[in-house]
């Protein structure tokens, strides 16, 4: 009997089949049904942001892999949903190199300089967003439906006109690619927690605490859950795994803190908008919500 | 029927029904057992016999004074043919006694009761079990008369015999409570009267309906004990999540079952005891399911221990294909061997064979913190943390994440898709850990 052949490592011996390429890509086709609303709304364009974009993402993630030495692992999912998600937070208008900008340094300053996937400390997509924001304001806050310029619905809400909020629900509204339908973000995301791939405490904190301060603050607490990009951040950015915490607690906390903050500054702040910046704040917090909001240990008495 | 369970843990693959039907049946006696001298936790144990002596089935051939320790006999009638050190199913080498075994299978005169068994006091059924060499046959082969000795001042509520068995592949346990209900009872009642506990329940998981309902038959005229349910979950059988899912009670940490009023015993130890109080029977033989892809004729043995796992696999029918790895024990804390030349001890109650294509491989990728081993942490540990302490030596920082809490159960492991071998590093970081405590006291 020839043993030589006999493979002996370390128990376990048997593995559940999820990957992480097979997490990223779920979350990736999760995304589809709002691209197409996208497309059905803002016209072709949107899918030409959405393909730019991933592409944009791609091409850096492959770059800085070959520059780094590493193993090329583009076809894990992870740089073609950074760039997918960017896109659902771009104006459809937006300037085609402009979307690629954003991808090259969501995926260069906002992941690879820290390591690749899993060492970074904040959201890569909401990283290039933000480089966007602060470099090109004008071209971010261009917002035309079936060609025509006008304002956003949390604009509006700033002006004090009404919004119908049906349309806010089925998208078709002024807003970036992926704020817009709520119908078509929920129904992925439904699938992704039914999946076990997004936590849903996360997006449940958050959206609970917009909900009730602007309904303290005697805003529509309807208008702040749908208008905007709430939804997209919450179900989809927020829940990143590499830039949320792991415990339950932790979750709770860095749920309900990022929600506050999207309230205070669409109640308060500057900006008509807040989500982008509240996760990214809240992405900092991360290491010390987990170490100081872990579980108790089965059989230990603190 | 409502299930007990716990938080966390995990769902695999059971692979049960390859074995869940097959009943119990003698394997052939070996040409040749190796009895290695430490097969329990505790003290290694000096021969009795030297090279060229003749033994007979169930003579004693090895002990030790020390309380923690258990003898071992003679699995077979014949000479002792080498005395020599011999790989074990751990990895380790350990002296072992090589026995030829001779055709007649001459049983030991020791092989007899001592007196009726209503007349044994507590002190003489823990007698009885210590010299027949019975630890515990779940695995962990702890000497079962240690247990079953309570110290002064702990009381004990519970006697909870493990009929879990929620290690995917093994069916032993299971077998034992289908096939033998009544002898599980009677050893168990002589367990609980050996440690003096009045209270008992036997805790069985949802997914073995036929043994939950012979031994609920079987309990029914006892009035202090009972059948519990379990969900089907891994780990439920261990011994903490067992007492947590059923009493609600944490056996506190680096604690015993017995600091919350608890023993904990496996089911064919049970058996193992009736048989050594009834009829004088040592632990000369136990029960093994060999099965998976790999075996052309899965199967759930009594065997004499000793025998080398190459013979017990071809009694189950040889290899079905290619074997790419052997494991002994369960697929999730079981140890894969290198060679079929090993023998079986008193912890072996399982042979998995898997073909090389099914072998779970892993190839680590960075950690994308989606918490999936948190979830399943039984124990409420960060496994991902645990594991990046260890790998990145800050041994210092591991106390504060309770290290030693973990019971390597690899559910952590199982689950990560990332594929990093998340219970080797905290194995690394326990031993660490332990280290520095030592070197600051």
């Amino acid at each position: 009997m020839n043993n030589e052949q006999l493979l002996v490592t370390p128990n376990p011996h048997i593995k559940d089949s999820t990957s992480v390429e097979e997490i990223m890509w779920t979350v990736v086709y999760a995304l589809i049904p709002a691209v197409l609303a996208a497309t059905y709304f803002f016209g072709f364009r949107a899918l030409l942001v959405v393909a730019v974009s991933v592409i944009g993402a791609v091409l850096t993630e492959y770059t800085f892999l070959k520059i780094r030495n590493k193993e090329i692992v583009i076809n894990d999912g992870s740089a073609v949903l950074t760039g997918l998600l960017l896109a659902l937070t771009l104006p459809p208008s937006i300037p085609l190199w402009t979307a690629f900008l954003g991808s090259v340094v969501g995926i260069g300053l906002g992941k690879q300089v820290f390591g690749g996937l899993g060492y970074n400390v904040f959201n890569p997509a909401l990283i290039g967003r933000a480089f966007l924001t602060a470099s090109y304001p004008v071209l971010m806050t261009t917002w035309t439906v079936d060609g025509t310029s006008t304002a956003t619905p949390l604009s509006q809400i700033s002006g004090g006109e009404l919004v119908r909020v049906w349309n806010l629900f089925i998208g078709n509204t002024g807003g970036s690619l992926g704020e817009t339908s709520a119908l078509a973000l929920l129904l992925g995301a439904a699938y992704l927690i039914y999946k076990g791939y997004i936590n849903w405490r996360i997006p449940t904190g958050m959206i609970s605490t917009v909900i009730i301060v602007t309904f303290l603050a005697g805003a529509n607490p309807v208008v702040h859950l749908f208008a905007g990009s709430l939804i997209l951040g919450a179900f989809y950015m927020a829940t990143d795994m590499v830039t949320s915490p792991v415990t339950k607690k932790a979750r709770w906390v860095f749920g309900i803190g990022a929600g506050l903050l999207v309230a205070i500054i669409r109640l308060w702040g500057g900006y008509p908008e807040g989500v982008m910046y509240s996760i990214l704040f809240m992405n900092t917090t991360v290491p010390l919500l987990d170490r100081y909001l872990k579980p108790k240990t089965l059989g230990v008495v603190k | 029927m409502s299930v007990l369970t716990f938080k966390k843990g995990i769902h695999p693959e059971y692979h049960k029904e390859l074995t869940k039907e097959k009943p119990l049946r003698d394997a052939k006696r070996p040409q040749e057992v190796v009895i290695p001298l430490q097969q329990h936790i505790g003290a290694p144990l000096e021969p009795l016999v030297k090279k060229g002596d003749h033994v007979k089935r169930g003579q004693k051939i090895g002990d030790a004074d020390g309380f923690v320790s258990a003898p071992v006999h003679a699995s077979v009638s014949g000479e002792v043919k080498a005395i020599e050190n011999v790989r074990t199913p751990s990895g380790q080498k350990t002296l072992s006694i090589i026995i030829e075994a001779d055709e007649e299978d001459e049983v030991d005169e020791s092989l007899k009761p001592d007196k009726a068994v209503e007349d044994l006091t507590p002190e003489e059924i823990r007698s009885i079990v210590r010299e027949a060499g019975i630890v515990g046959l779940g695995g962990a082969m702890f000497p079962t008369h240690v247990k079953l000795s309570v110290p002064e001042d702990k009381e004990v509520e519970y006697f909870i015999l493990n009929g879990i068995e929620c290690e995917p592949f093994l069916n032993v346990d299971n077998r034992m409570m289908i096939e033998r209900s009544s002898d599980v009872v009677e050893g168990m009642k002589l367990m609980m009267k050996a440690a003096g506990v009045k209270k008992g329940f036997i805790g069985i998981e949802d997914n073995k309906p036929r043994a939950i309902s012979n031994m609920k038959k079987a309990v029914e005229d006892e009035a202090n004990l009972e059948i519990k349910v379990f969900e089907t979950k891994y780990p439920q059988g261990g011994e903490k999540m067992l007492i947590k899912a059923a009493l609600g009670r944490e056996v506190p940490a680096g604690g015993l079952p017995l600091d919350v009023g608890c023993i904990v015993n496996n089911i064919s130890t049970a058996v193992a005891v009736l048989e050594a109080v009834t009829e004088g029977k040592p632990l000369i033989e136990r029960t093994i399911t060999i099965t998976g892809e790999g075996i052309m004729e899965p199967c759930n043995l009594y065997y004499r221990l000793g025998t080398r796992i190459k013979d017990l696999i071809e009694e189950a029918g040889g290899y079905d294909g290619d074997p790419g790895k052997i494991i002994l024990g369960g697929p999730m804390t079981g140890s894969a061997q290198h060679s079929t030349a090993v023998p079986t001890v008193k912890g072996t109650s399982g042979i998995i064979v898997l073909h090389k294509e099914s072998v779970a491989k892993f190839d680590p990728k960075p950690c994308i913190k989606c918490a999936r081993c948190v979830d399943s942490c039984p124990m409420s540990l960060l496994p991902l943390k645990l594991s990046d302490l260890s790998q990145y030596e800050r041994y210092d920082e591991l106390d504060e994440y309770d290290v030693q809490s973990c019971i390597e159960c690899g559910s952590c492991s199982y689950i990560c898709p990332a594929d990093r071998p998340l219970l080797d590093y905290i194995r690394i970081g326990k031993m660490e850990d332990m280290k520095l405590k030592k070197s600051s006291q």
